[in-house]
């Protein structure tokens, strides 16, 4: 199990190092750059080349990479060219806000998901199935920002139950020690402090949640009718067992097997999701800095996010490989 | 050895009474498939009774109607199935949770699919130990143990916590045979229990099931599609074609002189010990799907070689010939087996 940890952590270096090459490239093939991103339509071709000297722009791409190279391993990544910062310590602060967004959305997921799932099978054909079913090809399809939106329109400005936009109510003054709002307000028991944060999350989280939710209920439904059907279920029965202990020892346990896996999917998955949900409600976290760095082309901010993005992936899916491997006797670590 | 005695036995009280049994699946865009027909048979304390037919015959279906574990939907199964006098059929749920598993259990074909590939095999002894014997977890242990020891599988304790995966297919059947038997029931069906198992297995799997029927005093409905299994086995023989019972006979009567031409054709279609494996059978031409309904004369008439007009039109009733069953209007003669 150590040694499977291990080889695969060490497999990350090369992914990340090729993925890095890729990304300085890709960056660097987009059209406009940096200096004509922040001198706009008017800039003369002079002051291009001055910034884009001032910048190291003006060296040739592999230069520019062994020096980014040459500065990660000392764990320095750069500064913004927005704000002239560190890249990573503008990303640690932001870093919160969307690790929050996402285990709140995800939290949603997973809880709703798994039982919906598994009595849309359970009742298969009725009502409460074919309700469920329409319902996540209809999540599935709609766009994270429109539905966004329409969450706000109807629950916050029409109905007024939640904030629209935001971490926290202006006037609340809240301790900082986690990052995570909700949290912090509990470790603090600043308790109204939470409550309000929590607030602004619902939205959001449930927006987020949309796509995630749906195809949990999608696979677990369809793992659980596969289970539902099986031989051992059908030993189990006939061995007289109490309903429950069918239910979770011999269906529920086999049915999880590839929910778990789209779990960890959609983990990774949420991260994309996340950025246009951030648009919508103001949120503020990683989001708001990729889609600010995309339009300045600011480069050290882009490359350290396509980065961490990829490591954050590989991080998941090597969590549900070792998560599968505790649930699932059958397979072998290698 | 059990087997003539089982007979001898077999004038008391009757164990299990199924009565016109009949089994129709719904079918999308179609008419209903009647899978089984109107059967009856019983099987008394002890008795080891064969259910004899060809894939499709509805063997397993009649045995999952017994056990009411067919499906929750799509299908009707109407009839009565008396245990002790007790309409199966009729009773609720829970009590028939209660009964299975500890009054008559099963074991199935296919002993991989039939385990939980995620559970050990120990939780998977015990659990119905603690449901019916309402045993605490350490004696359930211990009993497993000693259940996957009388089985034939060595170094129980140590196979309490292996998983379906790392047994051997013998090995599964066996563990499945303790499962089934842990709680003592009086009535085992074992449903082509050797079917999915190597050739040099099977007769091993064969003579532990009849061993410990005869210990346990179970009684056994062995489904098969093989003669050849029940021919060292059962006490009485039931041969199934499309869903009735076309030919009843104690054993050794039925392989002496097989009356029905289905029985006959079976019969000389059994595999000799000594034929290569894979070796081609005397089939029964045809097969059993493009049969005849039942409601418009004798099912096996396309394939029968001693059809007669009489055959297409009337519906042969069953009918007691000589201690035997028998549902055709043209048998094979008694002296021509
Ligand atoms: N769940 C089901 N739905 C529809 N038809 C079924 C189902 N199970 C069995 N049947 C039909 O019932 C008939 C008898 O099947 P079965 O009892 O499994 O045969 P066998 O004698 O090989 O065990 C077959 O024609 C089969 O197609
Ligand atoms: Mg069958």
């Amino acid at each position: 199990m150590l040694r499977f940890v291990v080889r695969r952590l060490l497999q990350v270096v090369p992914t990340l190092l090729l993925l890095s090459v890729l990304v300085f490239a890709w960056l660097r093939s987009l059209p406009g750059g940096p200096a004509s991103a922040f001198l706009g339509d008017r800039a003369t071709p002079e002051r291009v080349a001055e910034l884009n000297r001032v910048l190291g722009l003006d060296q040739p791409v592999w230069v520019q990479y062994l020096r980014f190279l040459g500065r990660a391993f000392t764990g320095d990544l750069g500064n913004s060219q927005i704000t002239g910062e560190p890249v990573l310590s503008e990303i640690g602060r932001a870093l919160p806000a969307t690790v929050e967004l996402s285990v709140a959305a995800l939290l949603i997921a997973v809880t709703l998901g798994i039982p919906l799932g598994y009595l849309s099978a359970r009742h298969r054909g009725r009502p409460l199935d074919v309700a469920t079913v329409i319902g996540t090809l209809v999540g599935v399809a709609v766009p994270v920002f429109f539905l966004g939106y329409l969450l706000k329109a109807v629950f916050a400005v029409e109905l007024g139950l939640f904030p629209p936009s935001g971490r926290q109510s202006v006037g609340i003054d809240a301790t900082n020690v986690t990052g995570f709002a909700v949290l912090d307000g509990l470790l603090t028991r600043e308790l109204d402090a939470s409550w309000d944060a929590l607030t602004h999350l619902v939205l959001p989280a449930v927006a987020l949640a949309t796509i995630p939710l749906a195809v949990i209920v999608r696979i677990t439904r369809a793992s659980v009718l596969d289970v539902l059907g099986s031989d051992f279920v059908r030993t189990a029965n006939a061995k007289g067992l109490a309903p429950s202990t069918v239910r979770g020892r011999h269906v529920l346990r086999n049915a999880l097997l590839p929910v778990s896996t789209t779990i960890g999917l959609q983990t990774g998955l949420l991260l994309a999701g996340a950025v246009l949900t951030e648009k919508v409600f103001v949120w503020g976290g990683i989001g708001t800095l990729l889609a600010q760095g995309i339009e300045q082309r600011d480069y050290p901010r882009l490359q350290a996010l396509l980065l961490l993005g990829a490591l954050v992936y590989v991080l998941v899916n090597l969590l549900v490989d070792l998560s599968y491997a505790i649930i699932d006797p059958r397979v072998r670590l290698s | 050895m059990s087997a003539a005695a089982g007979a001898e036995r077999g004038i008391g009280a009757p164990l299990l009474e199924v009565r016109d049994l009949r089994v129709t699946f719904a079918r999308r865009g179609g008419p209903d498939t009647v899978a089984v027909d109107g059967v009856d048979f019983a099987v008394a304390p002890g008795e080891i009774v064969g259910l004899v037919g060809e894939s499709g015959c509805g063997k397993s279906v009649t045995s999952l109607a017994i056990m009411r574990l067919l499906p929750e939907r799509g299908n009707r199964v109407a009839g009565e199935v008396r245990m002790d006098g007790i309409d199966l059929l009729g009773l609720s749920d829970a009590a028939m949770r209660e009964r299975r598993g500890r009054d008559l259990s099963m074991v199935f074909q296919d002993p991989l699919s039939s385990l939980n590939p995620v559970v050990p095999i120990g939780v998977q002894v015990t659990e119905v130990l603690r449901r019916h014997r309402g045993m605490r977890k350490e004696p359930a242990r211990r009993e497993a143990a000693e259940l996957l020891d009388r089985v034939g599988i060595p170094d129980p304790r140590r196979r309490l916590g292996s998983y379906p995966h790392q047994l051997s297919g013998g090995m599964r059947q066996r563990a499945l045979i303790a499962i089934a038997l842990a709680c003592r029931p009086r009535l085992l069906i074992a449903d082509e229990p050797t079917t999915a198992l190597d050739v040099t297995i099977q007769a091993q799997i064969l003579g532990l099931l009849a061993e410990l029927v005869a210990e346990t005093g179970a009684a056994l409905i062995m489904i098969t599609h093989d003669l050849g299994v029940v021919a060292g086995l059962c006490d009485t023989v039931n041969v199934l074609y499309g869903g009735r019972i076309v030919e009843r006979s104690q054993r050794h009567r039925l392989f002496a002189t097989p009356r029905h031409p289905y029985t006959h054709g079976l019969l000389s279609s059994i595999p000799r010990l000594d034929s290569a494996p894979g070796e081609e059978l005397v089939a029964i031409p045809g097969s059993v799907n493009d049969n005849l309904p039942w409601a418009h004369g004798c099912a096996f008439a396309p394939r029968c070689p001693r059809a007669m007009e009489a055959c297409e039109q009337r519906t042969p009733a069953p009918e007691e010939i000589g201690g035997r069953l028998l549902r055709c209007h043209n048998p094979v003669p008694a002296s021509a087996g």
